[in-house]
């Protein structure tokens, strides 16, 4: 069978559909053996977890397929981004329902009462294919990022990386940038190395820096929360979360380069698969 | 005043349980005559969503307090327009049930509920959006496809009617409209793969007097824009007009003086895979004008022929007596989501004029019979608008007062459309979507709505309300909102413009110059239209907007 298993433990597969930024995938034969050396008990502890709870692996064809049905049945309310709906992330694995494979089959077979999900008439294979693909959204892409040793990457994250000196995970760290407590939960190694390359390509809309000049020419500087027509959110440079009346300022603008530092320089490519196979580790508190 | 009015009016003033009498056809058909209620969906028949009412203006709104609210138990997207009768409101909350409140002080009288079968499949949520009422009988149409008849004073059931298959898709999502003795509906589920109709219910009985097929079948005028398959044509289904879609999502209007009842018809099915539909498809995309006691039809105007981008007709037809140099024109002006605004003679359909009101390259204009001359974009490049259009569904309104339209749209939103083929099966999305955002990295504003936080930037588009000179096409202003915009919209004799939003805002502008002159936190995604009504000498105006129902007045000295 000319198939080729898709394993969470081995690769991730970044999203190049919707891709955050332009990126060639690294596919270093010579990494993925250091990969095999170097890798340990916690990255495959966290793993197999992993596994035991959604069986672990799925065929990329299936993930393909899926991609094409959760287009036509589910994109209209879950949205491309799997956060059309209120309280749901499919992308981020925010779906408290769906806990195992099985039951996320019969909620696609039955929906669920009460609520605007229908139940839907799926062959087998059709609703393989679309839990393969819910479950790997996050990853879902046409190259492979290549993962080193978490622990190294743990060490780089804290030391010279110095990537908690403006995140924060767990409660420690800095403000300044988004906190990474679940960041390996929201977004695929693909993504997160485009993130450490070109920080600014693959920046969020709702995470770009802000400059806000107050009538009385006080300039604020900080990172964009949120906004509506007449108001801004932002966390300022200052440690504070700050709520602002457009009418009340004298300006707002927006930036679009990201205050992060790029690692293409800084990191080799081995230091950067060690610090990608932590971020991917940080999936929220256990 | 003729001596019968007299009497009746002395009988009110005696007796003030007789202001609630029953809605009459009279009554009905003289809606604009009675600014206190809010008799139909629209307003009244001609849809203008405008109230004559006068004690908010633009120099108290200022002064608008909110009143009450209503909480709906529901997490479905609110979307109801209440009915106002003689200070009791009728509303209905998802998925389901009629609520029958006291419009002065939300304290509820009754509800009633109707549970939808397991088998109902609607394609875009459990949503309803009103009810109509004749006599004392208020009338529902539900997402398991029945139409129900409930008392108006006892809550209690009178008649349902199972009008179609729930398991196929088929479900009815809006207000019905009464006519004379009639209550006509019309199916959604045209994402689907349903065959749409609109049909007539006997107001006292539930019986079908009429049925009339959004999509015609072989023998009938129209079926040959279901064009046959020819060996050439790859994915080609020779029997796509069983599964043509053509559904309709919201209520229509009536002309007495024509008897026509019009209605706008959505998207042929498959939505994206045109290739599987050759033809106009008829009568997808179209505004068909109907009979309103027998259902044939009288005349038709497609605005998006063979349509590929689910450029729904799923507007409000808005009927308006247009003064051009002296001649009156009997027109129907239309704000369309294929981002072009047309206007019809509503008595024979003739296509008067028709200008772009927002970005399109899908079609480079209108003909001289206002059909597009399309122009189909390339495979990856953006088609403007988007899929959710330059408008949707919101309900416009007309001033008489300013003679402007206006309407919510989404100003700069495009979509890469592409699609593939796909296969029927009953009771599943029938779309053959591959659509794509082109801002990449960026995603997709969603269809109905989003959460607290803003997660898209303008660049993929964001939303307006435009006020529109129909005569001339000019945009006369136009208010930005950073999100994309899906509120109906309510205009008043004293020119003010009620509208809520995405945002969780409820505003009010000034009809005349766009200028905001208030606006209220209402905390939720606003889907629904506003209302204006008046109960002991106090106007109110209501919203729909996140799971509850909010009622302001002016504040008392």
């Amino acid at each position: 069978m000319n198939r080729t298993r898709y394993d969470n433990r081995l690769t991730f597969w970044y999203n190049s559909r919707k891709c955050w930024c332009n990126v060639t995938p690294i596919f270093s034969f010579r990494l993925v053996i250091l990969f095999l050396l170097t890798s340990n008990y916690l990255f495959f502890e966290k793993v197999v977890a992993f596994t035991q709870e959604h069986g672990g692996e799925y065929e990329r064809a299936d993930i393909e397929r899926g991609a094409q049905l959760y287009d036509e049945f589910c994109s209209n309310c879950h949205g491309s981004e799997g956060d059309g709906v209120g309280n749901v992330n499919l992308k981020a694995g925010q779906f408290r329902r769906a806990s195992t494979d099985q039951i996320f089959r019969r909620i696609l077979t039955e929906g669920i009462p009460g609520t605007g999900m229908p139940p839907g008439n799926y062959t087998a294979s059709d609703m393989t294919a679309l839990v393969a693909y819910v479950r790997n959204m996050r990853d879902f892409d046409g190259g492979i990022v290549t993962l080193g040793n978490v622990l190294h990457g743990e060490t780089i994250f804290y030391g010279k990386g110095r990537c908690t000196d403006c995140h924060r995970v767990a409660g420690k760290g800095g403000r300044q940038a988004p906190d990474l407590t679940a960041i390996g939960a929201i977004r695929g190694a693909g993504s997160l190395r485009a993130s450490l390359l070109n920080p600014t390509a693959s920046m969020l809309p709702s995470n770009r820096p802000v400059r806000i000049v107050t009538q009385a020419d006080e300039v604020i500087h900080g990172r964009r929360l949120n906004e509506d027509t007449y108001t801004i959110q932002i966390f300022n440079d200052q440690d504070y979360l700050q709520s602002f009346e457009k009418a009340d300022l004298k300006e707002v603008t927006i930036l679009d380069a990201s205050p992060m530092p790029s690692y293409e320089d800084s990191l080799s490519e081995s230091e950067l698969a060690d610090l990608l196979a932590y971020l991917v580790t940080l999936t929220g508190l256990r | 005043m003729p001596k019968h009015l007299v009497l009746l009016f002395l009988l009110v003033l005696l007796f003030p349980g007789l202001a609630m009498s029953q809605v009459t056809t009279e009554r009905l058909l003289n809606a604009n005559n009675e600014p206190h209620n809010w008799l139909t969906y629209s307003g009244a028949y001609d849809s203008q969503r405008h109230s004559v009412l006068e004690q908010i203006t633009t120099e108290n709104v200022q002064d608008l307090e909110m009143k009450w609210v209503f909480q709906s138990r529901t997490s479905h997207h609110f979307q109801a327009t209440p009915l106002v009768v003689d200070g009791i409101m009728y509303l209905t909350q998802p998925p389901n049930d009629v609520v029958a409140l006291d419009a002065k002080t939300g304290r509820v009288f009754w509800v009633y509920e109707h549970v939808p079968s397991p088998d109902a499949r609607p394609c875009c949520g459990f949503s309803n959006r009103g009810l109509a009422i004749h006599g004392d009988t208020l009338v529902m149409g539900t997402v398991d496809a029945m139409v129900v008849a409930v008392d108006a004073k006892s809550g209690g059931p009178i008649w349902q009617v199972q009008v179609a298959d729930p398991s196929a898709g088929y479900a009815i999502t809006h207000a019905p409209l009464v006519v004379n003795n009639k209550a006509i509906v019309g199916m959604s589920g045209g994402d689907l793969g349903i065959r749409g109709f609109i049909a007539a219910y006997d107001i006292s009985t539930g019986n079908e007097s009429w049925r009339f097929y959004t999509i015609p079948a072989p023998g009938e005028p129209g079926h040959e824009t279901w064009e046959p398959c020819t060996p050439d044509m790859e994915h080609c289904d020779p029997e796509a007009w069983k599964t043509g879609g053509g559904a309709v999502w919201l209520t229509g209007s009536y002309d007495p003086e024509t008897n026509l009842t019009f209605w706008g018809i959505g998207n042929p099915g498959p939505d994206y895979a045109y290739y599987q539909r050759p033809g106009d498809n008829l009568y997808a995309s179209s505004v068909v004008a109907l009979d309103a006691d027998t259902g044939k039809l009288d005349w038709h105007f497609q605005f998006t022929p063979g349509d590929r981008y689910d450029y729904d007709a799923v507007q409000i037809p808005v009927l308006v007596d247009l003064d051009i140099n002296g001649t009156v024109i009997k027109a129907m002006l239309w704000a369309n989501r294929n981002g072009f605004f047309y206007i019809l003679d509503r008595v024979t359909g003739r296509f008067l004029t028709g200008n772009p009101f927002s970005r399109i390259n899908w079609a480079s204009g209108l003909d001289d019979s206002g059909g597009p001359i399309q122009t189909p974009q390339g495979p990856g490049v953006p088609t403007y608008p988007g899929k959710q259009g330059g408008t949707n569904w919101y309900s416009p309104s007309y001033s008489p007062n300013t003679g402007l339209m206006y309407f919510s749209t989404w100003e700069g939103y495009a979509t890469v459309f592409d699609s593939a083929p796909v296969e029927y099966t009953p009771g599943q999305l029938f779309t053959g979507s591959r659509n794509r955002s082109p801002i990449v990295g960026v995603p997709e504003p969603p269809a109905v709505g989003r959460g607290h936080i803003n997660t898209w930037t303008k660049a993929v588009g964001h939303g307006s309300v435009l006020a529109f000179n129909p005569l001339t096409g000019d945009k006369v202003w136009q208010w930005e909102t950073y999100d994309v915009q899906n509120s109906g919209i309510l205009t008043t004799a004293t020119d003010l413009l009620f509208v809520g939003g995405r945002e969780g805002y409820f505003q009010a502008l000034d009809a005349r110059t766009g200028d905001l002159l208030w606006r209220a936190v209402t905390g939720g995604n606003t889907l629904a239209a506003p209302i204006t009504y008046e109960v002991e000498g106090s106007q109110y105006v209501a919203i729909a907007s996140g799971h509850s129902l909010f009622v302001f007045g002016l504040r008392q000295p």
